[in-house]
């Protein structure tokens, strides 16, 4: 089912993507990584990309995380026409409106969490005197104030992958994007992470995680499923769960 | 970003890998070091030959026989007219002129008592003590004769009175210079050394005994002193009127201390810069140290690249961060540097007070600007590489 097709809970679109293509050059082969794809993204979303290694999933975040630039098509992120920007302004809409969380972590190694959470305030420059109650309470949220002078290396993944999800959140994007954000966790660190994420996303922020654990994905609200840059299944978890309702 | 926090980042990167980058920075030190040391002794040599040379004063242009005609023939200098007393005596009657000193010098055999001693002789009348600035310790100085008619007075040298007489009283003593007789009216004070020639090892004895005693007909040189009155180029233009007039043609040459002073000068800051590029060669070391060392970070940073790229930094932003690091390496180099250098100097100068080391501000801004420019541009290349990456293949580094 087309969640376009569905009336959602909410009609403005945050995101709008249209007939957007990206190609890479493997050798002299063409491989079409997004190829044609339509998607509107509504704020305060759920969802969960999924698909096989090379489907496009991993480019499409690049592309919404503005990290990439398509080929051709459109991409309006909040009524701006992302690909007439050029690459300062893409920086600086990355900087305010997108967060990233990676598998890796990506933490600094040589700074503290509290120092990690606090770069792109920092990189923004905001005043010392803001950053500190911005950074302390994100320190609370994630409950690693007490580990907030602790180094990288001093942390679990868990607690990493925390700071990492502070990091991103600290200058209050209206979006989230997780590429495999439990891919080197253990079940139960990864747990927590997730519900961060999902309480990150009750209080507003549309959540966009790249998977390939499917009990991950299943626990998104709309499911996209990607093959051969294509999307091929573009599912509401509560319409299904209503359907499967129906049929008990 | 704001300033004090860009320059805390890139403190933060460096101190992260201390032994590495003090190491480079070291590289920088020990050129920046080397460029002001030889800058330092090539400015002191330079303030040293110079006033060696203006302790006679700067207001003295002298008079040589002959003139090189750029490509005139050789043959023209035989019909050189000799720099005659006579012409001393005229240029004494130009306006603003105040001593000439008519000069004659040679060397020969100095005896007293039963000592003898080969030394310079000179040449010269009276003038020669206001002129030079050579003042006298005992006695007076040479006899203001009328030239050609000079008794045979003569004045030693602070020097060969201590060689010749120990420590009596010279004044009145009998010598044969060169075979002449002279009485000995005047001893000079002590001058000291100019360019290694010693000033205080001589005789001077009246200018035409020595035209007698060397059998010249002609002046070795006329020095003339003027007064502030007129400027060097006034008295070039007169002196050249005068001698001209008199000879017929321009057979001398006119050199002004303003003149030699400002060549050599110049010749001694050739010299300088060109010791400092020798030095400077340490620094290209130094700078390539700065450009392997920024490459391997840009390098190992990949990831980190990519992560300050997703959190909204732009290119320039990179490229400044990097490049930054590099002018911090290079600057903190460069001060210690020039810490160690103007240590060592000073350190030179109470130990060995002889040796003509002069620090000089110029150079030494010039060797911070120096250590800038070197982190600019050795950091350049690698902040480009890091500026231009792409964020996705660098997230996927690791």
């Amino acid at each position: 089912m087309r969640a376009q097709l569905s009336p959602l809970r909410k009609q403005q679109t945050m995101i709008k993507l249209s007939q957007l293509c990206r190609t890479f050059m493997l050798g002299d082969q063409a491989v079409h990584a997004l190829n044609n794809i339509n998607l509107n993204i509504s704020p305060g979303d759920y969802i969960s990309v999924m698909g096989p290694s090379g489907s496009g999933k991993s480019t499409l975040l690049n592309v919404l995380g503005l990290l990439d630039v398509p080929d051709s098509g459109h991409y309006l992120l909040q009524g701006t026409d992302t690909t007439l920007l050029s690459e300062t302004e893409r920086a600086r809409y990355r900087r305010e409106h997108i967060g990233f969380v990676f598998q890796s972590y990506h933490l600094v190694p040589r700074l503290t969490a509290r120092e990690n959470i606090e770069l792109p305030l920092v990189l923004a420059g905001i005043a010392p005197h803001d950053r500190q109650k911005k950074v302390a309470a994100i320190l609370a949220q994630l409950g690693l104030t007490e580990r907030a002078g602790h180094l990288p290396n001093q942390l679990s993944g868990g607690q990493r992958q925390r700071v990492a999800i502070g990091r991103a959140i600290v200058m209050q994007p209206r979006l989230l994007l997780a590429d495999e954000p439990t891919g080197n966790l253990d079940t139960q660190s990864g747990l927590d992470v997730v519900a961060i994420l999902e309480q990150l996303n009750q209080q507003g922020i549309t959540l966009l995680v790249v998977t390939h654990d499917n009990a991950l994905g299943q626990r998104a609200r709309r499911r996209i499923r990607m093959v051969d840059g294509r999307i091929v299944a573009d599912e509401l978890a509560g319409i299904i769960a209503s359907e499967a309702d129906s049929h008990a | 970003m704001r300033t004090a926090d860009f320059i805390k980042l890139i403190l933060r990167s460096l101190t992260a890998a201390k032994m590495r980058s003090s190491l480079t920075a070291l590289g920088i030190a020990v050129g920046i070091c080397a460029v002001t040391l030889l800058t330092s002794l090539g400015e002191g040599v330079r303030h040293y030959v110079l006033s060696n040379f203006s302790q006679f004063g700067t207001r003295i242009i002298a008079i040589n026989p002959g003139k090189t005609l750029t490509g005139g023939m050789g043959g023209m200098l035989q019909t050189d007219r000799p720099l005659t007393l006579y012409d001393a005596q005229a240029l004494a009657r130009l306006p603003h002129v105040t001593h000439v000193v008519p000069l004659v010098q040679g060397s020969g055999t100095i005896e007293a008592g039963g000592r003898a001693r080969s030394t310079d002789i000179i040449g010269a009348n009276h003038a020669i003590h206001s002129a030079w600035q050579f003042n006298i310790a005992l006695g007076r100085g040479l006899p203001e004769d009328e030239s050609g008619r000079s008794r045979s007075f003569a004045v030693l040298g602070h020097k060969l009175q201590q060689e010749l007489f120990g420590g009596q009283n010279p004044l009145g003593q009998s010598i044969r210079v060169g075979g002449m007789r002279f009485r000995i009216v005047g001893v000079m004070a002590a001058k000291g050394q100019m360019l290694g020639f010693d000033l205080d090892d001589m005789v001077f004895i009246p200018v035409d005994k020595a035209l007698m005693l060397f059998n010249r007909n002609g002046l070795m040189e006329i020095d003339v002193v003027f007064s502030d009155s007129a400027s060097t180029d006034q008295l070039l233009a007169s002196i050249r009127k005068q001698l001209i007039a008199r000879h017929g043609a321009e057979d001398f040459s006119l050199i002004s201390q303003d003149d030699m002073l400002q060549s050599l000068d110049n010749i001694l800051q050739v010299l300088t810069a060109a010791v400092a590029a020798l030095g400077a060669i340490s620094l290209l070391v130094g700078a390539v140290g700065i450009v392997t060392i920024m490459s391997t970070a840009v390098r190992e940073r990949t990831s980190e690249i990519g992560l300050l790229t997703a959190l909204g930094c732009n290119q320039r932003q990179v490229l400044l961060l990097f490049l930054g690091e590099a002018v911090a390496l290079s600057l903190a180099g460069g001060i210690a540097g020039i810490g160690v250098a103007i240590a060592l100097v000073l350190g030179l100068a109470a130990v060995l007070p002889a040796l003509p080391l002069q620090l000089s501000l110029f150079y030494l801004s010039l060797a911070l600007l120096l250590s800038i420019a070197i982190g600019l541009a050795a950091g350049i290349t690698p902040a480009r590489q890091a500026a231009q990456m792409n964020p996705i293949d660098a997230l996927r580094a690791e």
